[in-house]
């Protein structure tokens, strides 16, 4: 190597950076995902990559880790210049990534999972006793701990991303990346992960962590690189900022991290829960007797650490898991009794928005218009004559895009061509607009950037305003101190608690969250 | 999100099934070279067999009736997100009931007999993909290896019925009398004849009018319908098709009903247009064809009446080969069409891998200069 770049101010001057790119440009079509950006990551660090819905954080890691190929641009690790034209040679470079979506063999052991693809060798025998003994290592050196023999699909959420991480490790990562880890994790995992990753960094990793949680980059990066339309717009040490300015750089603009809300005015019973009672296969009881109601004009949060049914309950609201017994009245009619499907429910102006929306929400491979109508493709106004209004279709999805800012603003894009943010914004749009007397919703700003938590919390408060009712689900204590009237607390499957807004707090609510019930109020 | 880089659509819906041809003919040259013959004299020989003349070409048009009609088929299925294996056993059940209604109400006139059979044939194949349709959907049984095994059972009932219940009496073959004239698919050369168009009388028929009315009405369902699009949803992502209200299970069954009746479509060209009257396997094959033909249509109906036509040409002129080759004889023209099927059906994913990078490398050229 004759003359290295000029180190970046991060790293030291002798050691060359752990990851650097250097004009890496991208392009979909007229997209200009990635404009010619620099960017180096100083080993022993962690680095935030922060930037509005689109902004190209994932292409541009994407990019690093192999699955698409920059149209210009170098990629050097440790000083080297590297090819990386697959995830392969990403590996081979000792750079490693965590999926927000796990890549794993759900029916496999922690064990198999982290071996498989580098056995080196035909027999397993061999290579499993050989990955236990290494595992044991990384485990005690990153404080990884993972049961090595259990099947991964009985893993929770967090430990399966801890999974994905040994893997990356196990496969020599110097560099590890991950897209968005807490999107999908509860709060207290989230914190087991930094606690993981600021071991890492004492180990002398690199890591890139992408996040729309302001809260995350102060608390665990070094430096943070914010990007917007494609480049880099600023580089700061995290110390030397502050969630505000953040988001400024972000956005363009002051954002409101809390909105305004006028106390609720709540009208006529809109929804009736009684005795509802949910088992899963196995015939666990996942809701025990859980009773409330909804009214026109509130907005009803339910908090509670995940897994204590909180999923269960939205779904057997919408229709979408059956109850084995109890009563749900809406619009004069029993959902339970009369077994109404989701569809049914719908028709009847009842919406869900869904806690996995990338899962259950949408169909990747269609286009944005075709996701714009999906669960309302039966209603009058998108079929004439029996064919499907294609006008009225893409005019309706042209509107939502316009209404939520959802980028790139073209019907005709496959959804799976668009931001993970933008796709959540589209399901936002699809059944907000829906305009329904009952809203459910889990996790409503999972994977938007703050911009468009600030829109959508608006949007949820005229929705309630114009006298709907909502209910929220979300692991965001935060989120539920916004824009909840109301809020009951589930812990067991049950609803242990209620409080009126006015009288929540953190603690209060955080007590009930671990299973101390609420004293009867005077 | 992560998805890898795409093709561009001419390269995807033009190109590749062409290097799959490509590929297939050029493994084909090299086996009939090793015979002895000259690949090139032999191919030459296929084409013109195939396009080359007017009899050639309404011998293609009409094995293509038979393609385009299971090949239907399948892609509705596949839509649905299921293989549909079985096409050959619902265009043979099919075919029953086309058959009987051309046998026992082949008295009536013509016009009240074709939508009779039309919707017979239909009902029959539709009957024979319900009971493995049902199975999946409230079984959760496997429609491959249903629609496989439902393939064996449709050939042992057909062999049953036509040598013990509808043979014609005092007769060896296992067949059934011959159908009435009004019973009878006109012919091309006739229709074209009442417009004052003379050609070669082929076997060609009025059914691959149907046929083709039969895509431009699949193209019209899956693309144009809300019940095309519950049916793509289900496909694609079934815990989305549960949260949209629609319900996979009725889908299965809906898909595969439509399948069926579109392979029960083959009896319209192969009975009631070319043998007029119900014969032991008439379908011979076709339903595993159709497979092949969805596949390199891209299970889209412009592309199964191309690949249609392009299997009906190789199944002309694989007859011609054998016939002008003596080096190559028939069971030879089969595995020659079995390469074609290799190649661009099963393995048609073999070269997409290296055509994308190929397009991904040059595209990456050109924005560093
Ligand atoms: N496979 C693709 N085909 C076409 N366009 C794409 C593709 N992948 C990404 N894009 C476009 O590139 C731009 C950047 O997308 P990217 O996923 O990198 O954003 P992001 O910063 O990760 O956003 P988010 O915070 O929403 O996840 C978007 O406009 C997106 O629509
Ligand atoms: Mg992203």
């Amino acid at each position: 190597m004759s003359k290295e770049p000029a180190a970046p101010p991060s790293t030291p001057p002798d050691a060359p950076p752990a990851l650097e790119l250097r004009g890496i440009d991208k392009r979909f079509g007229a997209v200009h995902a990635n404009r010619a950006i620099t960017f180096a990551v100083a080993a022993g660090s962690i680095h935030g990559l922060i930037g509005e819905n689109g902004a190209g954080k994932s292409t541009l890691m994407n990019i690093v880790y192999g699955f698409h190929r920059a149209d210009a641009g170098k990629i050097r690790v440790q000083g080297r210049a590297v090819e990386i034209g697959s995830p392969q040679q990403a590996i081979a470079a000792g750079i490693g990534m965590v999926h927000q979506h796990f890549m794993l063999v759900e029916n496999f052991t922690v064990l198999e999972n982290v071996v498989l693809g580098v056995e080196g060798g035909a027999l397993l025998a061999g290579a499993l006793a050989a990955a236990r003994a290494e595992l044991g290592r990384l485990a005690r050196d990153y404080g990884l701990e993972v049961p090595l023999d259990a099947v991964v699909s009985e893993l929770s959420v967090g430990l399966q991303q801890r999974v994905e991480i040994l893997k990356a490790l196990y496969r020599g990562a110097e560099v590890l990346i991950l897209d968005e880890p807490t999107a999908v994790l509860t709060p207290h995992e989230a914190d087991q992960l930094f606690v993981m990753l600021r071991r890492l960094r004492a180990q002398g990793k690199a890591v890139i962590l992408v996040t729309h949680k302001l809260r995350e980059i102060m608390a665990v990066t070094d430096r943070v690189t914010v990007m917007k339309q494609g480049a880099v717009v600023a580089e700061v040490a995290t110390r030397e900022t502050s969630p505000r300015g953040l988001a400024e750089h972000m956005v363009g603009r002051a954002v409101l991290l809390q909105v305004e809300k006028r106390p609720a005015q709540p009208g006529a019973e809109l929804l009736s829960v009684k005795a509802l009672e949910v088992r899963d296969r196995l015939g666990v009881a996942r809701l025990k007797s859980v009773s409330f109601n909804l009214r026109a004009g509130e907005i009803v949060g339910i908090a509670g650490v995940a897994g204590n049914g909180q999923s269960e309950l939205l779904e057997v609201l919408a229709g979408t898991r059956a109850a084995s017994r109890g009563e749900i009245s809406f619009g004069g009619r029993d959902l339970v009794r009369e077994q109404l499907d989701p569809r049914a429910r719908r028709a009847l102006g009842l919406a869900h928005v869904p806690e996995d929306r990338l899962r259950m929400g949408v169909v990747a491979g269609f286009s944005a218009a075709d996701n714009a109508i999906l669960g309302y493709h039966d209603a009058a106004r998108f079929n004439r004559g029996g064919l499907r209004d294609e006008a009225a279709i893409r005019a309706a999805c042209a509107a939502k895009m316009a209404e939520f800012d959802v980028r790139p603003p073209q019907p005709e894009l496959r959804l799976a061509a668009f931001s993970g943010g933008n796709q959540q914004k589209l399901v936002l749009a699809r059944e907000i607009d829906a305009d329904p007397q009952v809203l459910l919703i889990g996790q409503p700003t999972r994977g938007v950037d703050i911009g468009a938590i600030e829109f959508i919390h608006k949007r949820l408060i005229a929705l309630r305003d114009a006298g709907k009712a909502l209910l929220l689900v979300s692991v965001e204590l935060d989120e539920i101190l916004a824009l909840a009237d109301r809020i009951l607390v589930m812990n067991g499957g049950e609803i242990i608690g209620e409080l009126a807004r006015a009288d929540a707090t953190e603690e209060k609510i955080g007590l009930m969250m671990a299973g101390v019930r609420a004293e009867a109020s005077p | 999100m992560s998805a890898p880089a795409k093709l561009p659509r001419w390269a995807e819906l033009g190109l590749l099934p062409l290097i799959n041809l490509g590929v297939a003919l050029v493994v084909a040259g090299v086996i009939i070279k090793i015979l002895g013959e000259s690949p090139l004299a032999a191919f030459k020989l296929m084409a013109t067999g195939a396009l080359g003349t007017q009899e050639g070409i309404g011998y293609t048009l009409y094995y293509a009736t038979n393609f385009i009609f299971t090949g239907l088929a399948v892609a509705v299925a596949y839509h649905a997100g299921l293989f549909n294996i079985g096409a050959e056993g619902q265009a043979y059940i099919g075919g029953l009931g086309t058959g009987l209604v051309c046998l026992y109400l082949g008295a009536w006139p013509f016009w009240v007999v074709l939508p009779l059979a039309v919707l017979a044939g239909a009902i029959f194949g539709a009957m024979w993909a319900f009971i493995p349709a049902w199975l999946q959907a409230r079984r959760g049984s496997h429609i491959v290896i249903t629609t496989i095994m439902f393939n064996f059972i449709a050939a042992a009932l057909m062999t049953y019925l036509l040598v013990n219940v509808l043979i014609k009496p005092g007769q060896q073959s296992p067949e059934t009398r011959e159908f009435s004239a009004n019973a009878v698919m006109p012919a091309a050369h006739e229709l074209l004849a009442k417009m004052g168009i003379t050609v070669v009388a082929t076997p060609l028929n009025l059914a691959f009018g149907l046929a083709l009315v039969a895509a431009v009405g699949v193209w019209i369902f899956i693309w144009r319908t809300r019940w095309g699009f519950a049916l793509r949803v289900a496909g694609a992502n079934s815990a989305a098709a549960v949260y949209a209200g629609i319900s996979p299970p009725r889908i299965i069954v809906g898909a595969m009903l439509i399948s069926g009746a579109l392979a029960g479509g083959l009896g319209l060209n192969e009975l009631m247009g070319s043998q007029h009257r119900i014969l032991m396997d008439f379908p011979s094959g076709a339903g595993f064809v159709g497979i092949a033909v969805a596949l390199m249509g891209r299970n889209h109906p412009v592309g199964i009446v191309v690949a249609a036509v392009l299997f009906g040409a190789l199944y002309q002129g694989g007859s011609q080969l054998s016939f002008d080759m003596p080096k190559i004889n028939r069971d030879m023209v089969v595995v020659i069409q079995g390469l074609v099927i290799l190649l661009c059906g099963a393995m048609e994913n073999v070269f997409r891998a290296p055509l994308t990078a190929l397009f991904a490398r040059v595209r990456s050229g050109k924005g560093i200069e």
